[in-house]
């Protein structure tokens, strides 16, 4: 091992980490937004938009997220949509992590009691207060951990954002050992990369999870 | 006096299986009317629909002389308070938050004073050091207490408890039936669904036998509890009996 | 739409095709060895034996927070170099598939073996069925219903994730895909989001069924 050379290149994963890392969090929020819209249009059955939702939720979840940017960054330009590397990643980012959200605030909404819905609703509150103030709070104590790991594993997915010439972590990676050979440094600085973004975070998660477990959420005790 | 709740010609089905058959119901004002009867004869089903629950198939139902609609739902289920079986309060509130929450956020009542109400409402079923508490950190009968309190701190015209002590120990039972005693003495309006056939003697002021979604027996408790009319109301009441089926 | 035509020249959809093979089969190999080397991690990781807990730990949360990606680079690139092994695209994929797969299995084993109540063991041993019997006709039979669906879940997953060995050299549908749009440029200019398209639900109708059929199953053994 070279520490020098690790030394000297090591600015490079620092700001290659920046941009997976925004990538990433961008992405994360989008999800998270779309995955929410999807769970209410299917909660509420809202016409036609609820059928949209399920169709979505099924390609993005049976697909690979390569293949889904390949044809964001190469097809689609080729009938006039032209994205930037950037968009496509955090569109296909957001399109395969809408429906992994999507699914865990589902399974969130579903492990509450139906009687919870029934106490709510005979206290006459509307059903958007019974959502928001018994319902929601009790479903995303329950998603929480699913919804943890769901970004732990879209972080992780960011790593072949490099097959479209994003200048992440990976790609950094691949080009040190291109020019340079340096494969064992420019391995050992992209795993350790990747365990500095991700193990804190999937610490964190767990704690949240413990706390809230503890806290007695979900389900009626 | 007034009719508060009047249930006409009541009717309800699931997948064809017909619950209700045709219930007709008036409860006065301060009046409470106990429904008794076997599982699955539709008295959880009867409750469920006068509060909106379920969505009957046939027959009206009327609070205050306005029927009950899709439309109105909302502002009915406002004036109805409901008490279930058990594991209804909710668990990521504390006692305070949950006796609040309707008066706050339902009927948009100055926060500050329904707090001081619900003081003093916990105090009255002996709960006064349990504001601050969270549900899974009470037992049964204090959560089901609490229950009763946060149904009555809406100021419903009239109450519906279904089977509320079903889910508790026999020591439990009492401190919770107490609370109701005191509500039908304060001059509570109620439809209450039990298993208790105790209570029920002592709580009720007419008593309803339903079977197979029909009312085969009305009366008052102490016909029906000592000289029921009919031969199904006795041999269910037979059930409670354990000296019938004595060692022979 | 003119350019729709490039999927079905000359023999272009059969080499689609054929890659899509050697997407499954790199996957149903690793699933297949990923199943027997998970279901004995599983066992192990229900063992109280702290060196063994700790080493389970370690893999599997190495596994969980590693991106497969990076596994494949580490295996392809790194055992070159280091150890001057030069592996196949395809032995690089099986082994960080099935070092990966199996611990992912191995961490649903051990879900699915200490979601049984204690309940269960103690009214099999109180109806006289001795160890060997509890397992067979109590523990396994309903450990089994919670683990099937979600291996078959794990299937899924790692189809999805073998299209990632195209990025170590290997041809598999998604570079067959772009082989075909390369030798088309002229001819098809507009090719390449209909061969993408296409690979797209090859992968989606490789998959939906699978996840269908996981579906089915647990909510039929829910």
């Amino acid at each position: 091992m070279d520490i020098e050379f690790m030394r000297r290149f090591l600015p490079m994963y620092v700001k290659a980490a920046g941009l997976t890392l925004r990538l990433g969090a961008t992405g994360i929020a989008l999800s998270l937004v779309v995955g929410a819209l999807c769970c209410l249009a299917r909660q509420f059955r809202v016409p036609v938009l609820r059928r949209v939702a399920g169709v979505y939720i099924e390609l993005a979840r049976n697909t690979p997220l390569l293949v889904q940017l390949f044809f964001l960054y190469f097809g689609l330009p080729k009938i006039g949509v032209k994205l930037s590397a950037e968009t496509c990643a955090i569109v296909g980012l957001t399109f395969l992590g809408g429906a992994y959200m999507a699914e865990s605030l589902r399974s969130g909404l579903e492990a509450v009691d139906a009687i919870q819905h029934e106490s709510g609703l005979s206290l006459g509150l509307t059903p958007m207060q019974n959502m928001r103030y018994v319902i929601l709070p009790q479903a995303l104590a329950t998603a929480i951990p699913s919804i943890g790991a769901n970004a732990v594993f879209l972080i992780k997915e960011t790593s072949v954002f490099s097959a479209v010439a994003l200048a992440d972590l990976m790609y950094v990676a691949k080009d040190l050992i291109g020019m340079y050979y340096r494969t064992d440094e420019a391995l050992l600085m992209l795993t350790l990369a990747y365990l500095a973004l991700l193990l804190p975070l999937s610490i964190a998660f767990s704690l949240l999870e413990r706390r809230l477990r503890h806290a007695g959420f979900g389900g009626a005790v | 006096m007034e009719n508060v709740l009047e249930i006409r010609n009541l009717k309800k089905s699931f997948d064809g299986n017909g619950v209700l058959d045709g219930i007709s119901l008036s409860v006065r004002e301060g009046e409470v009317i106990v429904v008794v009867g076997p599982s699955g004869c539709g008295k959880s089903t009867l409750l469920r629909c006068v509060n909106g629950l379920e969505q009957p198939d046939g027959g009206e139902i009327l609070l205050d002389g306005r029927p009950i609609s899709a439309g109105n739902l909302v502002e009915v289920r406002r004036q109805i308070g409901m008490v279930f079986q058990s594991y209804d309060l909710f668990p990521h509130m504390d006692v305070l938050e949950n006796l609040t929450l309707g008066p706050v956020k339902a009927l948009k009542r100055p926060k500050a004073q329904v707090e001081e109400e619900a003081r003093q409402a916990l105090a009255r079923v002996g709960l006064e050091d349990k504001l601050r508490a969270l549900p899974r950190q009470l037992s049964g009968g204090q959560k089901q207490r609490v229950a009763l309190v946060r149904a009555m701190m809406m100021h419903p015209r009239m109450l519906l408890l279904d089977e509320i002590t079903a889910a508790l120990d026999p020591e439990m039972v009492r401190e919770v039936l107490n609370v109701v005693l005191d509500l039908a003495r304060d001059g509570m309006t109620m439809l209450i669904v039990t298993h208790e056939m105790r209570f029920a003697e002592a709580v009720a002021d007419r008593v309803l036998f339903l079977e197979n979604g029909k009312v085969v027996e009305e009366g008052k408790p102490a016909d029906f509890f000592h000289h029921p009319k009919t031969e199904r109301a006795r041999q269910f009441l037979d059930t409670f009996e354990f000296a019938a089926v004595k060692k022979a | 739409m003119r350019d729709l035509a490039v999927l079905f020249k000359g023999n272009n959809l059969q080499r689609l095709l054929g890659g899509l093979g050697v997407t499954l089969e790199l996957s149903l190999v690793s699933v297949a060895l990923s199943i027997v080397l998970g279901l004995l991690a599983g066992v192990l990781m229900t063992l109280k034996n702290p060196v063994v807990r700790a080493v389970m730990r370690l893999w599997l949360e190495t596994v969980r927070i590693v991106p497969q990606l990076v596994l494949l680079f580490l295996v392809y690139f790194g055992m070159a170099k280091t150890f001057n092994l030069q592996l196949s695209g395809e032995a690089a994929a099986v082994i960080v598939f099935t070092f990966w797969g199996a611990g992912e299995m191995g961490d649903l084993v051990r879900g699915a073996i200490t979601s049984i109540p204690v309940h269960q063991r103690e009214s099999s041993a109180a109806l006289g069925l001795t160890r060997g019997q509890t397992w067979r006709f109590v523990l396994l039979p309903q450990a089994a219903r919670r683990l099937i669906p979600q291996a078959i879940n794990l299937t899924t997953r790692m189809i999805k994730t073998t299209s990632l060995v195209m990025l170590i050299g290997v041809v598999e549908v998604l570079k067959v895909g772009s082989q075909i749009i390369d030798a088309a440029r002229y001819d098809a200019p507009q090719g390449a989001v209909w061969v993408y398209g296409a690979v797209f639900f090859l992968y989606f109708f490789a998959c939906w069924p699978i996840s269908l059929a996981a579906g089915w199953l647990e909510k039929r053994w829910a």
